[in-house]
């Protein structure tokens, strides 16, 4: 069941120029899985909309957040301190469905800051994985968590580590394979990853992000185009919130 | 100790309702919100079919409020009378249906749809500053507001709310032609047409350029266009923008509102319409008010 209450901030940490781990201690970690997300609030009254997080990993009765500053709310997260309160809502969205990658190879790809939720992924995949990250530069996070549990390849930007360009350079240049993916990055790379999937025969669960307002399916402001009819509307909308994040690439216009 | 309130011989447990389109029609928040607590609920707008709304983003938050311009996404009339109802029909609330359309026969066809249904109240929504045609071309002009109520309380089954918009120049004129087409009563305000540009990447915010802009930065807007509208028509008015406490809600009866709506703050607090309800207790306990209609319009 999904609640909002106030969590205690465990620490506070700074991984990389921007990206901040933060562990949260709340109940909403026993019901989490991975690939949820939580709406975190700002204490400041004139910021009223909740800014949605993606679950690093989620431990006994605590939760990770790795987020990125990308404005003054998070700015306002990255400066709490071990034993501030914070307004947590969640766990909101489906998950990534891993019962799917039994007896499967599967690839965990993850751009920028779509790369924290596959350590949770990661560590609790027991088969067989292939990690492949896309970062911007030589200044990377969450490698050493993520090179624990499994084969781990590089792909940055301006090329200061492991392969120059995109995940999917990455791949190639590798020569790696899955039978299955499970994706989450920004739209351009969720559009590779798909074409990817469809020329190679495999099915792409990727994690959608969009602005939101509510976080649980009632205000409509984080729809994406899909390919069925949804089953709220009646269109072809999805709400991401509540029918995602997660998605079969299939199911989803890019 | 009276809490209910008449809205067009309606009578309302408590005057705390949701704002239409914040609050889906109920079943996303009735995981947090006992719907039984609440004086009614407004549903999203329901067309005479499905609606897919407008291009993402649809969301922008700006100072103490948020931009949106969903563009009245809905699941159209067929699917609203045999999913949403029967599930709001199960608590012990009003119902209250907003309707949106594109042109006059669409709002009379629903409106006719829904006169044999399990509704307490209709809310016609001549105000969504997001949709290109109907909607707001029914609410900036006085006449064509007073033809589409007519229009529509000829084949209403129950008593017409019209939702106006604080997007013209004299809100008391607007009022008062939907008042001499016959509606029941008047809601307002939808939201306040607005804009956000992106300065780092230089495009607008959200993908329909303009969208409505609500939360607390609009409540004084609101609070006085509630004010004059109740000052100026007879029928009860409907107070909204911006409400996020009881405090707020009692600025709005306090200026002529018979009751309220609460939106935007539902994204920020889950709680809130029940925490409204128990406030106003609260502040008549601590004021020793018996009845809340003494408090409605108490301040002139």
């Amino acid at each position: 069941m999904k609640r909002k209450e106030s969590a205690v901030v465990l620490s506070q940490e700074c991984l990389a120029p921007g990206i901040f781990s933060m562990w949260l201690s709340t109940g909403i970690a026993e019901e989490a899985v991975p690939g949820q997300f939580v709406s975190l609030y700002s204490r400041d009254g004139s910021r009223l909309l909740p800014r949605p997080l993606s679950l690093c990993e989620i431990g006994e009765g605590k939760i990770r957040l790795v987020y990125r500053v990308a404005g003054a709310g998070t700015a306002e997260f990255s400066a709490l301190k071990t034993g501030d309160r914070i307004s947590v809502f969640g766990p909101l969205g489906n998950g990534f469905p891993l019962e799917e990658a039994r007896g499967k190879r599967v690839f965990l790809i993850g751009g920028g800051i779509g790369i924290p939720p596959m350590v949770e992924i990661a560590k609790r995949l027991s088969g067989e994985k292939v990690l492949v990250m896309g970062y911007r530069d030589e200044r990377m996070f969450l490698k050493e968590e993520l090179e624990q549990t499994g084969p781990f390849f590089a792909a940055t930007e301006d090329g200061s580590f492991g392969t120059k360009g995109n995940v999917l350079d990455a791949v190639r240049e590798n020569g790696l394979s899955a039978d299955l993916i499970f994706a989450c990055g920004p739209a351009p790379m969720l559009r590779a990853v798909k074409a990817y999937a469809k020329e190679q025969g495999i099915p792409a669960w990727i994690s959608m992000e969009e602005r939101m307002a509510c976080g649980i399916g009632a205000c409509l402001g984080c729809v994406c185009e899909s390919r069925d009819v949804d089953g709220h509307s009646h269109v072809k909308n999805k709400r991401i919130c509540k029918d995602g994040p997660v998605f079969l690439a299939e199911e989803v216009e890019l | 100790m009276n809490l209910s309130v008449d809205l067009a011989g309606v009578t309302l447990k408590n005057p705390v309702m949701t704002a239409s389109g914040t609050f889906g029609s109920g079943e996303e928040y009735s995981e947090f919100v006992d719907l039984g607590r609440l004086g009614a609920v407004v549903t999203k707008g329901v067309a005479k079919v499905p609606w897919p709304g407008n291009p993402t983003p649809r969301i922008a938050e700006t100072y103490g409020g948020m931009l949106n311009a969903i563009g009245l996404q809905n699941p159209g009339i067929d699917v609203f009378v045999k999913r949403d109802l029967p599930f709001l029909r199960q608590f012990d609330t009003k119902v209250v249906v907003n309707v949106c359309g594109r042109t006059t026969e669409d709002y009379v066809e629903v409106a006719e749809r829904l006169s044999g249904e399990p509704v307490d109240l209709l809310e016609i929504n001549i105000s969504c500053p997001n949709v290109k045609e109907g909607g707001i071309a029914f609410g900036q002009k006085a006449k064509a507001a007073e033809a589409i109520t007519r229009a529509v309380k000829e084949k209403a089954g129950q008593p017409v709310i019209m939702k106006l918009s604080p997007n013209v120049a004299d809100i008391g004129e607007m009022a008062k032609a939907v008042e001499a087409g016959g509606a029941d009563a008047i809601s307002l305000i939808n939201t306040l047409t607005g804009m956000k540009i992106d300065v780092h990447k230089r495009t607008f915010a959200l993908a329909n350029k303009t969208g409505g802009l609500s939360g607390p930065a609009v409540k004084p807007v609101a609070v006085r266009m509630v004010y004059q509208a109740a000052q100026a028509v007879k029928i009860p008015v409907i107070g909204m923008g911006g409400i996020r406490s009881a405090e707020d809600a009692l600025e709005f009866i306090l200026a002529g509102a018979a009751a309220v709506s609460v939106g935007t703050a539902n994204f920020h607090n889950p709680y809130v319409t029940m925490e409204i309800v128990d406030g106003i207790r609260e502040y008549m306990e601590r004021y020793g008010v018996s009845d809340i209609r003494e408090l409605i319009g108490a301040v002139r």
